[in-house]
């Protein structure tokens, strides 16, 4: 009983999930935006680069990269500290 | 530990794998690429050093001291790069015209220039050495608790 | 609406992965298999965001010997670098989650660990 309540409202959220994908805009006709044409053309000149995704990743939002540094350090530390056994001292001290 | 085959055969390729990895690191500047792809080819490599020998075998080769140095200093000099052009803004880029990377590319099609992008491939190669000693050691230490129970500190 | 669906075939395909790992999440009882769900759904997340930003036409955003006309956006592309390594770090810490539970419980059923209790 319990289960067919549960595959119901899943296919109606699989339902809602489908009908919103087909209203949004046609996959490769985007309304424009200010921000990635500013960067597109000045990219060169500012940054020195050859490569837009890398200045972007690293000089125009290098905040975001901060953070995700900071990230994979503190997840690094979290699984060493989880997966440590301390050894026994034999001679009862 | 696998048949004597499978050891040599992991013994020559992993030199290939490296020298591509440091390839992917070093071009980032140029080609699709970067400090986080470069790294993530490099710990493939060390996986596969993984499944050829044993975990204590390898313990004996990749200390735990030495990767946390490795991983720490690639953290402190991505901050002191963010700190450096502390004058003018936060993650100022301040190598752009000075002869130490700071070559201007023309606008528009050209063929690359590895001695461009400013304080960039720096920052490439602090990331490429914090995430190859992160997730080699977070790899080192599953198999080590899984076939053994002695794990140092 | 029906002359749509040819159209937006990438992100029809989006909507779906997710909807998938819906049905994993909630109605499995291994956990490996839970973790799995999660993945997947990583997945589709990632390639919602990149195939927003796709200009017809368009060529990759590097000026390293690019044929000529228009380029795709950067921005989602440099978004998706950072959700990649993000869903790598979480992944490596809940599968040393279910190592632990693996060695104290010995079984990897999910209705046997639930009371917190010892």
């Amino acid at each position: 009983m319990r289960k067919v309540v549960g595959v119901i409202s899943l296919l109606v959220l699989l339902g809602f999930l489908v009908w919103g994908v087909l209203l949004i805009h046609p996959f490769g006709y985007p309304s424009p935006t200010y921000m990635d044409d500013y960067i597109i053309e000045n990219a060169q000149e500012e940054t020195g680069n050859n490569n837009v995704v890398a200045s972007v990743v690293f000089d125009y939002r290098g905040f975001d990269t901060l953070g995700e540094a900071t990230i994979l350090f503190t997840a690094v530390t979290g699984v060493l500290l989880v997966l440590r056994t301390l050894k026994r001292k034999e001679d009862g001290s | 530990m696998l048949s004597k085959m499978v050891r040599t055969v992991a013994n020559q390729l992993i030199v290939f794998i490296v020298i591509f990895g440091l390839y992917v690191i070093a071009h980032g500047q140029v080609t699709p690429g970067g400090g986080f792809q470069g790294g993530a080819v490099i710990v493939s490599g060390v996986v596969m050093l993984l499944v050829a020998f044993n975990a204590n075998e390898l313990k004996k080769s990749l200390r735990e001291r030495s990767l946390s140095i490795m991983e720490s200093s690639g953290a402190l000099m991505f901050a002191a790069l963010a700190f450096a052009g502390i004058g003018t803004a936060f993650f100022y880029n301040l190598l752009v015209g000075t002869p130490i990377f700071g070559h201007v590319p023309p606008t528009g099609a050209n063929p690359g220039d590895i001695w461009t992008g400013g304080v960039v491939p720096l920052m490439n190669l602090a990331v490429g050495i914090k995430v190859v000693a992160g997730l080699s050691a977070v790899v080192l230490a599953m198999a080590l608790f899984s076939s053994g129970e002695e794990v140092e500190e | 609406m029906m002359e749509q669906i040819p159209l937006n075939f990438p992100f029809l395909a989006a909507a779906l992965l997710i909807g998938i790992s819906f049905f994993i999440i909630v109605l499995k009882r291994n956990l490996i298999k839970l973790i799995m769900g999660i993945a997947i759904m990583a997945s589709g997340v990632n390639l919602f965001l990149v195939a927003l930003g796709y200009r017809a036409g368009g060529n990759a955003p590097i000026y390293t010997e690019v044929p000529p006309g228009p380029m795709v956006f950067p921005v989602p592309q440099a978004l998706t670098l950072t959700s990649i390594v993000i869903s790598v770090a979480v992944l490596a810490l809940m599968l040393t989650m279910v190592i632990r539970i693996y060695r104290h419980t010995g079984s990897l059923d999910s209705e046997k660990s639930r009371r917190m209790k010892g």
